[in-house]
């Protein structure tokens, strides 16, 4: 593609929508690996009370480590590649899926558990039948803190060659001193984050049939209006994001 | 039969939650555990299907230890429901009746096939069959807590508090439910109760624990009100528990006084034959026969009675069908001290006073012990 809006130098020898799909991928694979190894990260946690603090501490520490000093140490070993890259994302990742995870699956009502329990599922189908299908809004909440800010962190790459998906045109916009292209670094990364993000609240909505109508703002009013069934409210998924986000 | 052979529990933290238990629970009836919070019906309860194992002691199933075969498989072999109904809230309400058949590997449809017939069989309307757990009220779930529990047709349902968490109507209703469903079914039920009044009313068998997991006594429920072991059982069966017992007594042999009541068209000879000198009252009852209320004799005009000026006769009582305290209930809350006794139609079948009502419970009273000296 040459000329118009979109073009794109020829040092990055990609077309603007290749970058795109780049950035995708550098974004949503180390999501993706994160969200595999936090899950039975976060199941040990759950069965091992004592577990949690420490694992908890751990992320966060790894958390703190800035992106660079993980390249620095992983060049060595996986080169200017966009492994290099996506490893630290994965590793980020954690800090928001295993608290998302534990919360999730810890409030699970006892009630439910000692159901499925009575009724005879053992343990791995009482983990996959019941406490998992039930945690999923909890997960989901995470995943969705977890892509976003996955995809705003893949620019980084561009450090080490190139390797930053649509961030690499924030280095060429500088060196040719041409706004047009930071512009669509920046707004395409946020276009990318809040298409991304929308389809995960799609997948929830579709995953989650059995929550209450009218999660988000409405979601006190409709669990209210729950009749008979167990007071505690699940927190919107906005604020266990912000949560966990925190954490 | 389940048999619980000297069974103790003692938790982890030293706590004794059940002392060297036994109990026979007779097949194919209701036995109640009841007893004040923390006296161990619930550890007692889930000692049965293995939740909780036994420090001491051992559980017979027909004759087999439990824990001679798969603990799952003893599971859903046995029914389980709980306060609050413990539903998945993630299933459809089909799919949470057909829980159990599919972990028993029937097919999908043959499992969903059974909980719609569950669904009626426990008075749900098929269409919440694909609603949500939230969607549905207290004594809703609390009925898709009894069919998930039936889903698999096992002989033995285990109920801890399950109706404790609704208001008292829709209490009352599903125990008659659970009456009606055990007429027809038959299993073998424990069911677990803080609700003394609850136990008496669906227990065959009743047994009264006290704090420390020990059993105060072992009974049917008329006998635990005539014949309390001790003060605890005592005091635990409330005050008015004379009065209780007499929901066992039927209402039967209660001699009726039929002259009394005049229909509301009566003519003033009709009056003056009926106004005996030892019923100060005639009950006045509508052409269909059901009771319109109390009159003095000589305060009826023939021909102009106006049911708007009757004395109130307050709740009758079907005679033949409803004990002597319904009866006694009746006569009680009748201005004229009399209750009055109909039929299954709700027409009035005759009057009775407190006085003839006190003869009947004396009687009772005396062949009672008199069947207790037999039988003992
Ligand atoms: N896991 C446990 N560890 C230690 N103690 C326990 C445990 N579970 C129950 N207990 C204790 O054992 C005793 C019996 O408990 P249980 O739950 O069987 O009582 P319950 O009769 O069902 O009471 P409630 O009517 O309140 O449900 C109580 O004193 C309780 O505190
Ligand atoms: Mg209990």
């Amino acid at each position: 593609m040459s000329g118009g809006f979109f073009h794109i130098p020829s040092d990055l020898q990609n077309t603007y929508f290749g970058l795109v799909g780049l950035h995708l991928r550098e974004a949503l694979i180390p999501v993706a690996a994160g969200l595999l190894i936090a899950l039975p990260i976060a199941q040990l946690c759950v069965r091992l009370r004592w577990l949690y603090p420490p694992v908890l501490g751990v992320t966060t520490v790894l958390y703190a480590i800035p992106s660079l000093a993980f390249f620095v140490v992983l060049i060595d070993y996986t080169g200017q590649t966009e492994t290099t890259v996506m490893i630290p994302l994965a590793v980020y990742s954690l800090v928001v899926f295993i608290p998302a995870i534990v919360d999730g699956v810890r409030s699970v009502p006892q009630e439910t558990l000692d159901a499925a329990t009575a009724m005879g599922l053992g343990p791995v189908r009482r983990y996959l039948q019941v406490q998992l299908p039930i945690a999923a809004p909890a997960i989901i909440a995470g995943l969705r803190v977890a892509t976003v800010s996955s995809i705003s962190l893949v620019s980084v790459g561009m450090l080490i060659g190139n390797q930053g998906g649509l961030g690499n045109l924030l280095h060429d916009g500088q060196i040719y001193h041409q706004n047009r292209l930071i512009w669509l670094s920046v707004v395409g990364t946020a276009v990318l984050a809040v298409l991304v993000d929308a389809l995960l609240v799609l997948l929830r909505i579709a995953l989650t049939p059995w929550m209450p109508r009218g999660s988000g703002s409405r979601r006190t009013k409709a669990a209210g209006a729950r009749p008979g069934t167990d007071t505690e409210a699940r927190p919107e998924p906005a604020v266990t994001a912000l949560e966990d986000a925190v954490r | 039969m389940i048999r619980i052979d000297s069974v103790t529990k003692r938790y982890p933290d030293g706590t004794v939650a059940v002392d060297r238990l036994s109990l026979e629970i007779p097949d194919r009836s209701i036995t109640v555990l009841v007893g004040p919070s923390g006296c161990g019906k619930t550890t007692t309860l889930r000692m049965i299907n293995r939740m909780i194992e036994p420090s001491e002691g051992t559980i017979l199933l027909d004759g087999a230890d439990i824990t001679k075969q798969p603990v799952n498989t003893l599971r859903r072999s046995m029914g389980y429901v709980i306060q609050n109904a413990g539903l998945f809230q993630h299933r459809t309400i089909i799919d949470n009746i057909a829980t159990v058949p599919r972990l028993l590997g029937w097919s999908k449809d043959k499992a969903r096939a059974r909980a719609r017939e569950l669904m009626e069989r426990v008075g749900l309307d098929g269409a919440l069959a694909k609603r949500y757990p939230y969607q549905l009220s207290g004594g809703q779930q609390q009925r898709v807590g009894v069919a998930r529990a039936l889903a698999a047709d096992p002989p033995v349902l285990l109920m801890d508090e399950p109706f404790s968490a609704v208001d008292p109507i829709v209490r009352k209703g599903l125990q008659d439910e659970l009456l009606r469903l055990q007429a027809e079914l038959g299993k073998t039920i424990v069911f677990v109760t803080h609700d003394i009044d609850e136990a008496i009313k669906i227990g065959t068998m009743v047994a009264v624990m006290r704090t420390g997991g020990r059993l105060a006594q072992y009974a049917p429920p008329a006998e635990l009100l005539s014949d309390p072991a001790d003060a605890f059982v005592e005091d635990f069966l409330g005050t008015d528990r004379g009065i209780r017992r007499l929901s066992f007594f039927p209402s039967t042999g209660l001699e009726l006084t039929t002259t009394a009541i005049v229909a509301v068209d009566a003519t003033a000879e009709q009056i003056a034959a009926r106004a005996t000198p030892d019923v100060p009252y005639l009950l006045v009852t509508g052409l269909d026969g059901r009771p319109l209320g109390w009159s003095a004799p000589g305060d009826l005009t023939a021909g102009a009675v106006d049911p708007a000026e009757l004395l109130p006769f307050g709740r009758p009582f079907v005679h033949g069908e409803e004990s002597l305290r319904a009866a006694l209930d009746g006569a009680v809350l009748s201005p004229t001290g009399w209750a009055v006794a109909v039929d299954r139609e709700g027409r009035a079948a005759g009057v009775v006073s407190q006085q003839t009502i006190a003869e009947a419970i004396r009687t009772a009273h005396a062949e009672g012990r008199d069947a207790a000296k037999v039988a003992g």
